[in-house]
């Protein structure tokens, strides 16, 4: 990236230039990519907020055998939308937050190519998650099939599996809008001198995951629509009574599924590697492998769908080919972990917030990286599929991997949207009161499965109390630092700490080097020349 | 040794938390009971120690770099930033070792999937919320469900049980099998998709309806494997335990015998054939109004409960109420169909599996219990003439 004097000058009266409406019209119908970013991880927080109570309320259910507060029908409603929730309404809304906000300014570009379409997008995920959430309030409850909505249990329930139905299908619409809308922006948009591999790698990272959304968002869409039809208009897609099959809908499903896992870490992959180069004030080691390894993971990310369904009866031949390509993504998955750690290696590093967070990040992806690899193995996946053993894998790739990276990056940036410093030490231990409530959580899990405690299940045998006790503890603490993270993030908006337009040493990208802290409501009228 | 360690800083750190009487902190699969079972139980732990090799090499390397090559120890940072030659050794050697794992894995895979030359085979049939075990060759054949009282689940209710044991791993009729012999599973479902699972026998197989899945276990020792439905079923998906209890080849004969003495005669005639869509009894025995009513209440605790509830209140609106419903207090003919047929997207399945005098008594029983006061009686010929 070129390494020109800061441009202060040239932005500070042009923000005063075009006026632009306050209040709550200026919220509803900004058009800047930096408010529409603002809009996207505010509402990804409220629904992280949400999802977490969901959370909190099976914690509380499990921490003693027994029924305490909830019946089994909400407990499988809550299962459900407590998923569809984290993914839909929290991590990938939270990753097109960072996109908005990000991309323009790492570019070099004035704002996203489509600039209605941008606020569309935002505005089409409230109505989905409010009819999302609200399907807990009609007649039968919310959903209550697992995230996987799986036929035929699924077309047994109520009105509300309509509203999620509608949910999904509208998320789908926003994501294919924000998805064109970053690929033309990276693609169209870069300043002058800008090649593709001169990228910062959180660009590359979203290009690839907006071609995974285009690519997946209509399958499940499909998907979904077949559900709906099977529900209301007589066809029989997934009956078999009328010729059709349940094990079509997971090959559906699970073909959006599995791309969806790396739609959601992918972004992750990139802000990691804008943070860790910088507090190891060294360059990020072999960049062009990184840029590789992601396009061979999300290729990859279409061939092992499989692997979700190792028990619904395929052939072997199906079994070695979904245990051999899922085998197989450990490969450029490693040369990513690989490459973060030589990046520290001989640097000169400091351990603020967003670096505690980004080692936190690699050694807890890479035990879920390696439990993944368990639960590739055929045989030993069928023995663990669908236990506790897959909740704690899962959680470690998208708590440990996609919060955590989300959490690095709002700290590492919050300096340049703000212009102001977070509080450094209440960074710190909302980091620690994580790490610890989250492992707390989750590890025991592993063990819960191996021990063989079904997943989604109200209430268990008394073998497997003593662990569930522990992880429900784990999860409050997890749980209630967040509340911390809130105070943090206002605390630091309203704050008088000044931050520096380069607060870290070692940040080389656009929105460091060209821009002063916070970045203008307009940022590049005149682009960058990059080097 | 690791995994002591382990367990031991993590029983001791949660025994200050939250001091449990009992304490089963168990961090291991569960004792193989089978040869399957155990060749996976030796991937798990073969995989899981070049899973921690690896992790401790590599986090070893970067916990030394966090330690000596940090700012504030003076370290200064050097600027290379690729190196083909380390870039591609890094690909290569976790590539081969990843064919070291797919090598014995891919033989288990093999040996599992081949299901041929059973000596006995058991079909599994799926409901919502019972399995039921046909013995195809034995012509043995029954239904198997949760076996521990709702008073010891039900604790809101302040029934206060004390949970036994087994609490919710406890059936009624456990599926018996001969050690040492290979049996077969044929593995469907009646209604939505469930997972029969027992991780000692090394089995995990969806039932999916309409469609025969097969897959096969050899016990290798007498006693008793517990299992549960692995794939969300609904609500009473936690309620579906699997008992699978292992004897001698006399004793399972003899256990074969006892079964069949206690079958109906014309039942097992029916089953010798494989044909047992529907359990005969005797349909011409006319019942009195009260030994339908008692016969009902049996029935409707062992198939009804879970969604209308002992008090018939259902748990609306997913699960209506019998107590007051129009159905069942409405004409019987009615009712009947909605039982033989089940009400389609719904919960409510078809019950036709059950018999005509089983049938008869259940909804006897649903019109005649709680406010419900039709005074009306349905004889077991009257379910067997709406069959057809």
């Amino acid at each position: 990236m070129s390494a020109a004097a800061p441009a202060h000058d040239h932005h500070d009266d042009h923000a005063h230039d075009h006026a632009h409406p306050a209040g709550l019209k200026r919220w509803l119908f900004t058009t800047n990519h930096k408010d529409i970013g603002t809009l996207y991880l505010w509402f990804s927080f409220a629904m992280f907020l949400t999802g977490g109570v969901m959370a909190l309320l099976i914690r509380a259910e499990l921490f003693q055998p027994g029924l305490q507060f909830l019946n089994p029908e909400f407990f499988n409603s809550l299962t459900t939308v407590h998923g569809l929730v984290m993914v839909f309404g929290a991590i990938m809304p939270a990753w097109v937050g960072f996109a908005n906000w990000l991309i323009p300014m790492q570019i070099g570009a004035a704002d996203m190519a489509f600039p209605r379409m941008n606020n569309w997008s935002f505005w089409l995920v409230v109505p989905a998650a409010i009819l999302l959430v609200s399907s807990f309030f009609v007649p039968g409850g919310a959903a209550a099939s697992g995230w996987t909505l799986y036929p035929p249990l699924i077309i047994q329930q109520g009105i509300s599996v309509d509203m999620t139905i509608l949910a999904v299908h509208i998320l789908g619409a926003s994501s294919i809008m924000g998805s064109i809308n970053i690929i033309t922006t990276i693609l169209n948009l870069r300043a002058p001198g800008m090649t593709l591999m001169k990228m910062p790698l959180f660009v590359w990272t979203w290009l690839i995951t907006a071609y995974l959304l285009i690519a997946v968002m209509p399958v499940l869409a499909g998907s979904v629509t077949m559900l709906l039809t099977d529900r209301h208009f007589g066809t029989s897609f997934f009956n078999a009574a009328g010729g059709g099959d349940p094990t079509m809908f997971m090959h559906i499903f699970w073909f959006f599924g599995h791309p969806e896992v790396y739609i959601m870490i992918l972004p992750a992959f990139g802000v990691i590697s804008a943070i860790i180069p910088a507090f190891a004030r060294k360059p990020l080691f072999g960049y062009a492998s990184m840029v590789y390894a992601t396009a061979s993971i999300a290729i990859l990310s279409f061939i092992v769908w499989g692997h979700h369904m190792f028990t619904v009866g395929m052939p072997a031949a199906g079994q070695l080919f979904f245990m051999y390509a899922t085998m197989l993504i450990a490969v450029p998955t490693g040369v990513k972990i690989f490459n973060w750690i030589a990046t520290m290696w001989q640097g000169s590093m400091t351990f603020e917030t967003p670096m505690l967070f980004s080692i936190g990040f690699l050694c807890l992806f890479a035990i879920g990286g390696f439990s993944g690899l368990v639960l590739a193995i055929t045989p030993v996946d069928i023995t663990i599929h669908n236990t506790y053993y897959v909740v704690a894998h899962f959680h470690y790739v998208l708590v440990s991997g996609a919060l955590f990276a989300i959490f690095a990056g709002v700290y590492f940036w919050l300096p340049k949207w703000t212009g102001h410093m977070y509080h450094e030490g209440l960074g710190k231990l909302h980091f620690w009161l994580s790490v610890i409530g989250f492992n707390v959580a989750f590890f025991p899990q592993h063990f819960l499965g191996l021990a063989g405690m079904p997943r989604r299940i109200p209430d268990y045998a008394l073998q497997f109390a003593e662990w569930n006790m522990v992880s429900s503890i784990g999860a409050f603490i997890f749980g209630f630092s967040q509340l911390l993270f809130l105070y943090i993030v206002i605390e630091c908006i309203r704050s008088d700490r000044k931050a520096a337009d380069n607060p870290w040493e070692g940040a080389d990208t656009l929105e460091w080097t060209h821009l002063p802290s916070p970045a203008p409501y307009h940022t590049f009228e005149t682009a960058p020349v990059v080097k | 040794m690791l995994r002591n360690t382990f367990r031991n800083a993590v029983l001791s750190a949660a025994l200050a938390t939250a001091a449990t009487a009992n304490a089963a902190y168990d961090v291991d699969i569960l004792p193989p009971a089978s040869p399957i079972a155990r060749q996976i139980y030796d991937l798990h732990w073969a995989i899981l120690w070049v899973c921690v090799a690896i992790f401790v090499l590599v986090f070893g390397a970067m916990f030394y770099s966090v330690f000596k090559h940090r700012k504030a120890a003076g370290a200064k940072a050097a600027q290379f930033h690729e190196n083909t030659t380390v870039e591609i050794i890094w690909t290569v050697i976790p590539f081969l070792i990843l064919i070291g794992m797919a090598y014995p894995a891919t033989k288990t895979v093999l040996e599992m999937k081949d299901a041929s030359n059973p000596d006995l085979t058991i079909k599994v049939t799926a409901y919502q919320w019972a399995w039921e075990y046909d013995y195809l060759q034995d012509g043995v054949k029954f239904n198997s469900l949760l076996a521990t009282p709702r008073s010891q689940i039900e604790e809101w209710e302040k029934k206060g049980d004390k949970k036994n044991a087994d609490y919710l791993l406890e059936v009624n009729n456990p599926m018996v099998v001969p050690v040492g012999k290979k049996v077969r599973l044929l593995i469907t479902s009646n209604d939505v998709i469930h997972g029969w699972y027992v991780p000692q026998l090394g089995v995990n197989q969806y039932g999916i309806p309409g469609f025969v899945k097969d897959t096969w276990f050899t016990a290798d020792k007498p006693g008793r494997y517990r299992g549960q439905c692995s794939q969300i079923c609904g609500k009473e998906h936690g309620y579906m335990p699997i008992v699978v209890i292992a004897k001698t080849p006399d004793e399972y004969a003899a256990w074969v015998k006892e079964q069949k003495a206690k079958m109906p005669q014309a039942e097992a005639a029916h089953a010798a054939v494989a044909a047992a869509a529907v359990p005969a009894d005797d349909p011409n025995k006319k019942w009195t109004a009260d030994e339908l009513k008692a016969n009902g209440e049996k029935v409707f605790a062992a198939n009804c409960v879970a969604c209308h509830q002992v008090t018939g209140k259902g748990l609306p609106p997913a699960f209506p109420p019998l107590d007051g419903s129009k159905v069942v207090t409405g004409p019987k003919a009615a009712q009947l169909a909605l039982v033989l047929h089940g009400k389609p997207n719904t919960a409510m399945a078809s019950f036709a599996r059950l018999s005509d005098s089983e049938l008869a008594s259940v909804i006897t029983y649903t019109r005649n219990a709680w406010g419900n006061k039709t005074g009306e009686a349905i004889q077991p010929a009257e379910v067997k003439a709406a069959r057809k």
